[in-house]
This record gives C-alpha cells, structure tokens and sequence, in this order.
C-alpha cells in the first residue's frame, strides 16, 4: 500500500509539484533566514571568541561584549586578582577607531581596536597565519586579522602585507603580524590588536580606560566557581567564557531589530509553505474523494489511509525540504567568502522540524477530509 | 443450503425535516450462494441504498443484516471494514478505477488492503488480467483503455481476492450493447464459481437474460421474485412487449 500511496500522489506530477516547491520555497527561506540570523548574532560576540580568557570582568551594568561604554577603574584589575583563585587578571582595553591606509590611498573604516595587557599580553589571539605575538614589543607595533587585511586594502584582491603601515586615529600603525579571527561586528573592517599602553594613545584619552578584566582561574577551580567569587568579592559582573557569549547573544537578540526581521523571515517562510503546501494537499485529497472512497469500501481501515496521506506529505516534504537545502547550498556556494551566510548543521537540523510540522498540518488537513468520506459514496455517480 | 445473506426488515431513511426520504422500508432480501441474482426496479426505488446496506458500506437505521455468517448490524466501523477487505468485490458503474495506477497495480489492490505481498498481489493480478483477455494491457493506465476493458479490469479486480459475494451497481450503463454483453458474459463465466453469489443491480432490459433470479424493488421493497430464467423471460418479453407498445 505504500507503493500505492506514492505512486497515487506521483502521479499527480502538478500537484506534487506544487507541493515540493511550497516547501521548498519555505526551506529556502528558513534556512537562509536563520543562517544569516545566526552568522548575525556569532559577530555579536565575536570580541569574547578571538580574545583567550575563561573569565570575562566588566562593569555590573555591562554584561555583553556587544558595545560597552561602561569601563571599569584601572584599579579594578588589583581588585580581581586579589580573589582567592585567580591565576592571573589583566587588563584589556575594546573601543572603536578609524584606520586609514594612507600609502594605498585608502578611506577611513572603523575597526575594533584590542589594547592587550602590556606585560603579558594575556588573551591575546592564537591563530597566527604571519608573525608572532612577541613582534608586538616592537615601536607602533599592531597585528591585525586577516579579513581586515582584506577589507583595508582600496583593492581587497591585494590585501595588505606585513610591515605596511596605516593611521590609526591619525597615528602610524606598523602591521607585525595576522591573525584568523571569527567574523567582526557587521559593519566593522575588522579587528586590531596592540598592547594596552599602546591602545589607549590610539583614542581620545578618557578617565577609565579598563573596557574588562580578563581573568584565569588556578588550575584547582572551575572558571564558574571563580567567576562567581570575584562578582561576590568586588561587585563586578564576573563571567565564563561561554557565559559571557551566550548573554551578549541575547543582549543582541532584546538589543537589535535583526533578530526580529530575521524571525519575519522564518515565519513568512513558514506560513507561506504551510499555506502553498496544506492548500495544495488538501486540494489533492478532495479530488481524490472518490479514490479514497472507494479505497475504503474495498476494505481500507481509515487509520491505514491516514497512514498513507501522511506518507504522501512526509515524502513530498522531504523531497522539497532536500530540493531547498541544495538549492540553499549552491547560493551559498557562490556567496562572497565573508558573507555572513553559511550552511550550518544545525539550522538545517532546526529547519527541519518547521518544515516536518508543514507536512504535519498539510497532512491533518487531508486526513480531516479523509475521514469523512463515506465508503457509500462509490454507488453514486 | 444456508443463504448466502439474509436482509430482514431493513429501514433506511436520509435527511431530516423537509428533506427526510425514507429510501427502505421494512425491506426483507435473501441471496443464495453462488446464483446471479438481478436486483431492478424504477429510479429511485432504493436498490442502490439496498445493495450499499448489503455489502456493509452504509449502515441501516434498523434491521438484521446477515452477509456470509456475519451480522452486520452487530459490528462496529473497523469490522465492517475487514468484512469487505476480505468479503466483497465491487463492480460499479463508472468502474472507479485509480487512474494513477497501472491495470495490474489497480487489480492487485484488494489484495495489498489484505496484506498480501507485493509480489504475489501483482502474480494473482497479472493471472486475472488474463482470465478477462486483458494479459497485454497490464502496464497500460486506465485513460489507455477503452471502457469494456475498464470495466473488465474493474472486473478482474473485484475477483482477484476471491470474494464470497460480489455486488454490482449498473454495471452494463456506461457500455453500448455488445460490450455490455461481452461483461455480462465475463460475469457469468469468471464471477461464478459455485459458491460465490453475484448481485447486480441494475436498469437494463437488454441483460436480464444473464439473471438466474430476479427480484424487483418497488418504493422502497422487494415487490415481486422471479425464481428462474424462464419467469424472468416471460416478464422480460412483457417489459419489452409493454414498451413497444408505449
Ligand atoms: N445520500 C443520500 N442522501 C439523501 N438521499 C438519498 C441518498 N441516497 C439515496 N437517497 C434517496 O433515497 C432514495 C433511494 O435511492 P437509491 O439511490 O437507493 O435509488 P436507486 O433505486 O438506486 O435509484 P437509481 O436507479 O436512480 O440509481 C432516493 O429517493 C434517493 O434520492
Ligand atoms: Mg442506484
């Protein structure tokens, strides 16, 4: 019966393919929608994934690393690594500048400039793809990631090189090194990183400088537990890592009109492919009355023929859901490299389930009129 | 010999109000295993309603309905339903074959609903195909067929799981004479088998001859029984005597 369900509903060719394409359609968008919302939302706390520290201090009122105008004193480091547990606390300084590449002829662009703890240079990125951390105890030294050597450039197909210079806030920058980071805050050429002391020449001087307090924990403790004593003993907000990455994710989610748009989009998506494709099943159902009827008078217990349309929608959808993810991948494919877009597991997994309970209602409907044809109804003409 | 069904004072009303229509009223039918029973009588005297009630597609408001050992009237939904999976084979006038499926996947179907195998269901199709001359045309869709060898399928089908009854409501109406003829023979010379009863409603004097019994219905009752083909032809040579006159 199986084989009969599938080849009743392929036989169809332009009712299936009203279906697969009401799916596929919302696929697409779902899927494209909660990529972008989801590469959106990662730059959001890109900051707490380049920068190496299990624990993040900042002002109580700051608990994000999205935009931060509440600087701690410059004391407060003392404060922090006076808490029993902490291995070491540093300084770090995240504020705005504008670079320009003066010699290339560039325009200003902003970046997000990292002054690193001047001794040691605690949480500083890892990935070096050209020079090291230590070549930035040379004079004006910077390093700078690779998607901004890129997006600095007036020409991005010749990224910048090592040793070029650029002005920053109208002061010489000299690039000793590159580092791989994760996406930078949209709107952003990327990041900088040079020492603290450094940093805070960069920028108009300010009272409080400390943007946060990085912090470790002794290898005897958890990041958690040692997190929580230094809120305990200094008042400062104290988080993981992790912490501190999923709060500024949902600081942008209540903070940003993107994530709205974005859950626009999904649920356009959604309720256009419930619409094509419940409409369009049901549609198929009611011009299969007679069918079905006589299905049923021949002996077809209702819950079988349930069976079937669910079959009939679940396949239908897959097939659409299959199509959209293809499809999906191949825009994607051909997107420029920082696109925000990318194919992820997990927003297809998530995509997925809308897409299942599409088929679900799609099915329901069908089912609902289903069950109300009498077998009676065969002698009729 | 048992009879093969027992239908006693069946009462089938539709609508309600203004629109109530008593279709049966205290209707009695009796078949006998393997005869060919005709069911006739004039438009909208309740043979369909009768046959619907018989073959356990509608249920009767009241009445005993006794079908092959089974009482009807006693079962609910999903037993009536194993009934007529196991039971019945239907022959109906716009043969209501799918036309999405191949003649062989249409007449294999019963035997899926029983959960036969793929296999052996499409074996046991392609076999009856063959009994009502269809053995070349099992690929080929309904649309591809002319009616005869619709209905011939439709036929095929409702045999193919062997049935203890099979009901059949017009099933010459959508056919010109030859062909009507050609189905009739089908049904005489396929359906039966000695124990399986066959009943046919229908309109059309031009197949009496095929009937062994005869009952008319008259507003809502079996008026009168023929109880051989030779009383069925004396009142068939009436009919046609009554109309030549009209
Ligand atoms: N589903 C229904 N709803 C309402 N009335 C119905 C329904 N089915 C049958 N009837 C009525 O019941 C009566 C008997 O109908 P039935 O179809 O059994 O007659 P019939 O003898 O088969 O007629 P025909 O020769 O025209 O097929 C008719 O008056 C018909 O209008
Ligand atoms: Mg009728």
């Amino acid at each position: 019966m199986t084989a009969i369900a599938l080849k009743m509903l392929f036989g169809e060719r332009a009712k299936v393919a009203m279906l697969v394409s009401g799916i596929c359609f919302a696929t697409i968008l779902m899927v494209q929608g909660l990529s972008l919302g989801l590469g959106i939302l990662a730059t959001s706390y890109a900051t707490a994934v380049n920068l190496k520290a299990p624990i993040w201090v900042a002002s109580p009122l700051i608990d994000q690393v999205v935009m931060n105008n509440q600087p701690l004193l410059d004391t407060d480091v003392y404060r922090v690594r006076s808490v029993e547990g902490v291995a070491w606390a540093a300084r770090l300084f995240v504020g705005g500048a504008q670079v320009r590449v003066v010699d290339r002829g560039g325009v200003s662009q902003n970046v997000t400039l990292i002054g690193l703890d001047t001794q040691t240079l605690a949480g500083a990125p890892t990935e070096f793809i050209a020079g090291s951390l230590n070549d930035l105890r040379q004079t004006d030294a910077v390093i700078v990631d690779a998607s901004a050597m890129a997006r600095l450039s007036p020409d991005p197909a010749v990224p910048l090189k090592i040793g070029e210079t650029f002005e920053m806030n109208d002061r010489r920058a000299r690039i000793v090194g590159v580092v791989q980071t994760s996406a930078a805050t949209h709107g952003q050429a990327g990041y900088v990183f040079t020492t603290y002391d450094r940093a805070v020449q960069y920028v108009p001087a300010q009272r409080k400088m400390t943007t946060y307090v990085l912090a470790a924990p002794m290898a005897v403790h958890t990041a958690a537990e040692v997190a929580r004593r230094i809120s305990d003993a200094t008042g400062l907000n104290a988080f993981t890592s992790d912490g501190i990455r999923k709060s500024s994710a949902r600081w942008f989610i209540r903070n940003s009109p993107v994530p709205f748009v974005i859950g626009l989009i999904v649920g356009i998506g959604f309720a256009v492919g419930t619409v094509i494709s419940g409409q369009t099943f049901f549609t198929f159902i009611l011009e299969n009355t007679r069918h079905l009827g006589v299905l049923r008078a021949m002996g077809t217990q209702t819950r079988r023929l349930a069976r079937m349309i669910l079959l009939q929608a679940m396949v239908a959808g897959l097939i659409g859901y299959g199509l959209g993810v293809g499809i999906i991948s191949l825009v994607i494919a051909v997107a420029p490299a920082n696109s925000p877009l990318k194919v992820q597991l997990p927003v297809l997994m998530a995509v997925l389930v809308p897409v299942l309970g599409i088929c679900a209602v799609a099915a329901l409907l069908g089912i609902r009129r289903m069950a109300r044809i009498e077998p009676a109804i065969v002698f009729r003409s | 010999m048992n009879p093969a069904f027992q239908l006693c004072s069946v009462d089938k009303s539709f609508g309600s109000g203004e629109s109530w229509t008593p279709a049966l009223k205290q209707a009695n039918f009796e078949g006998q295993p393997g005869e060919m029973l005709f069911l006739v009588g004039p438009s909208g005297c309740g043979k369909t309603t009768l046959l619907s009630i018989l073959c356990g597609t509608l249920l009767a408001d009241s009445g005993d309905i006794n079908v092959l050992g089974n009482s009807l009237h006693r079962m609910n939904d999903r037993e009536v339903t194993s009934f007529r999976a196991r039971h019945i084979g239907f022959i109906f006038q716009q043969f209501n074959l799918i036309p999405t499926l191949t003649a062989e996947e249409n007449v294999s179907v019963p035997l899926l609903i029983e959960n036969k195998p793929a296999d052996q269901a499409r074996r046991l199709a392609a076999g009856l195909l063959e009994k009502v001359g269809l053995a070349d045309k099992c690929r080929e869709y309904p649309a591809r067929l002319s009616v005869g060898q619709q209905q011939r399928v439709a036929i095929a089908r409702a045999l193919v799981h062997e049935p203890s009854l099979v009901v059949c409501d017009e099933p010459t109406s959508s056919l010109d004479s030859a062909t009507g003829h050609q189905v009739m023979e089908l049904l005489r010379d396929v359906a039966r088998d000695g124990k399986r009863a066959v009943v046919v409603v229908t309109h059309d004097p031009r197949i009496y001859g095929y009937a062994e019994r005869m009952a008319e219905m008259e507003d809502g009752r079996i008026q009168r029984w023929w109880n051989s083909p030779e009383e069925i032809a004396a009142a068939h040579a009436e009919t046609l005597t009554e109309r030549r006159q009209q």
